[in-house]
């Protein structure tokens, strides 16, 4: 128990620091260690598969993409192009929309919390062995696993086609 | 008789000490190699053969100043040499070396010869991989120098590509084993096929996996001839261009922990571990630092071997040589142990 608590405290506390810091490149890091101290709430939790795929997936290979694109547009620090003292509810558009969902994230926390959690097992046996997990993917939840796959396929195609110029354009644009 | 638990301890300061010796050695090997493939004579003066060279280096480099440019992030620019020695030596401790054995009777229980035995130790060693590159990123930024900087981003993009292949080609193993625990792996290796004994070692049953893990793991400890973050005709050092002094000798001592550590993981996973025809498993440490230690010499004769691809080519290879072979390896593997139930 007092490890899940360190664990839980380091989580809680490196992710408020994440969006407490002006630097994005420590931003980033700090995200990376509140991973960490996921994946040993994992570990805790009887899931060492689920604890090392968060480092390989989350740590190590999403979290390296951002840490590349916040050192490439090598913005050390965040410009505010508003009045910092106005109250998040009352500055300019997105912002105004983040800060209410921020709001409403809050309020479902506690109400869910003080709701009374439901103290009962995921399902009759914990998912532990690699088998078992590949097994309940292509079985029990092999639709959910499909339609997950497609989506990410098609952000994929999306990526692709953003990133792709287009040369006929580029030709016409110099004249030829 | 000793208690277990003695030894397990034991293990932890053996391994830790055993890789800083190693990196030391491979210093040595590497300048000897280098001047017999140059005919030179190589380090002669420091000891017999020039064999305490390493160890006057890393004196002399204790000694010099430890310089920061000015404008650098201070905390930054000294985690990183630690996230790069740590994540070296971490990765280690689920390689076992060697069967379990009581030494002769020394302790009541059998030993196991790694320092943790975890069920999913592959992944461990991937995830512990996986981290020591944000040592060298990090390194790149915190320097706020532009060769830094683009070392830094060099590795980066040459580690997330190969990691790819670097992991699909140990899925056939994982296939045929049946198992993720590294010991496991190597048990399975154990047995004869067809009356031939170590047939089963899975460099025999996974020729190409073998071969795409040995590529990999080359460009993921960036030696030649995939050194690019280090290109020293195009970025000076790169990443570690500004670092002096013992913080240097750590991002050296993680690079040759990590040639170690793959070396390890592939005589675990490809050359049968502990297993060799004839010799009795008592002697399977040595017959494990045998092959590790063959593996290593492999390395050193490539990158003085082998000109430095040029980077696009780099690219290139990775994404549309390597890891299509690797994908091929393993819808392969996967279809003869589903028919053929190997």
């Amino acid at each position: 128990m007092t490890l899940f608590y360190l664990f839980a405290a380091v989580a809680v506390l490196t992710s408020l620091l994440v969006i407490a810091q002006r630097n994005p490149v420590y931003s980033v890091l700090l995200l990376i260690a509140s991973f960490g101290a996921l994946s040993g709430l994992y570990v805790l939790l009887d899931a060492p598969f689920a604890a090392v795929i968060q480092i390989i997936v989350y740590a190590g290979a999403i979290m390296v993409l951002f840490l590349f694109v916040v050192m490439l547009l090598n913005a050390p620090h965040e410009d505010t192009q508003y009045d910092e003292r106005v109250h998040p509810l009352l500055r300019p558009g997105p912002m105004r929309f983040g800060a209410a969902l921020a709001l409403l994230l809050v309020v479902e926390l506690v109400w869910a919390l003080s709701s009374g959690a439901p103290n009962e097992q995921f399902g009759p046996t914990p998912v532990v062995s690699v088998a078992m997990i590949g097994k309940s993917l292509f079985t029990t939840y092999a639709f959910q696993f499909e339609v997950t796959s497609v989506l990410i396929l098609v952000a994929m195609v999306g990526a692709v086609l953003m990133a792709r110029r287009e040369p006929r354009a580029d030709a016409r644009r110099e004249g030829r | 008789m000793l208690p277990v638990i003695v030894g397990q301890i034991a293990m932890f300061v053996v391994v830790l000490l055993g890789l800083v010796h190693a990196a030391a050695g491979m210093v040595w090997v590497e300048r000897k190699e280098a001047a017999r493939m140059q005919q030179r004579v190589g380090p002669t003066r420091v000891g017999p053969a020039g064999l305490l060279q390493p160890f006057a280096d890393v004196l002399k480099l204790l000694f010099k100043e430890n310089l920061r440019p000015a404008a650098a992030d201070v905390l930054l620019f000294y985690i990183a040499p630690l996230i790069c020695a740590a994540t070296a030596f971490a990765a280690f401790a689920v390689v076992p070396i060697g069967p379990e054995t009581t030494i002769f009777g020394l302790f009541d229980e059998p030993l196991k010869l790694q320092v943790a035995d975890v069920n999913v130790a592959v992944l461990v060693v991937f995830a512990i991989a996986s981290m020591g590159v944000y040592g060298i990123v990090l390194a790149g930024w915190a320097s706020n120098s532009k060769y830094s900087l683009l070392g830094g981003l060099r590795s980066s993009a040459q580690m997330i590509s190969y990691e790819l292949s670097y992991g699909l080609s140990l899925v056939g193993v994982l296939i045929l084993a049946n198992s993720m625990s590294i010991t496991d792996i190597v048990h399975a290796q154990g047995a004869s096929l067809l009356g031939i004994p170590s047939a089963r070692w899975f460099v025999f049953l996974q020729p190409l996996g073998f071969l795409i893990f040995m590529t990999a793991g080359i460009a993921e400890t960036n030696r030649a001839p995939f050194d690019f973050p280090e290109a020293e005709q195009e970025l000076v050092a790169g990443y570690h261009t500004e670092y002096s002094s013992m913080a240097f000798a750590l991002f050296f001592l993680a690079e040759y922990i990590n040639m170690v550590t793959v070396s390890a993981v592939a005589t675990d996973l490809f050359l049968g571990g502990w297993y060799f025809p004839f010799v009795p498993v008592s002697f399977g440490w040595l017959v494990f630092l045998a092959k590790v230690g063959a593996l290593l010499f492999f390395y050193v004769w490539m990158r003085w071997t082998l000109p430095r691809y040029r980077y696009d080519q780099l690219m290139s290879f990775g994404w549309k040589i390597l890891l299509p072979a690797s994908v091929i390896n393993l819808l392969v593997t996967a279809a003869a142990v589903l028919y053929f139930g190997l």
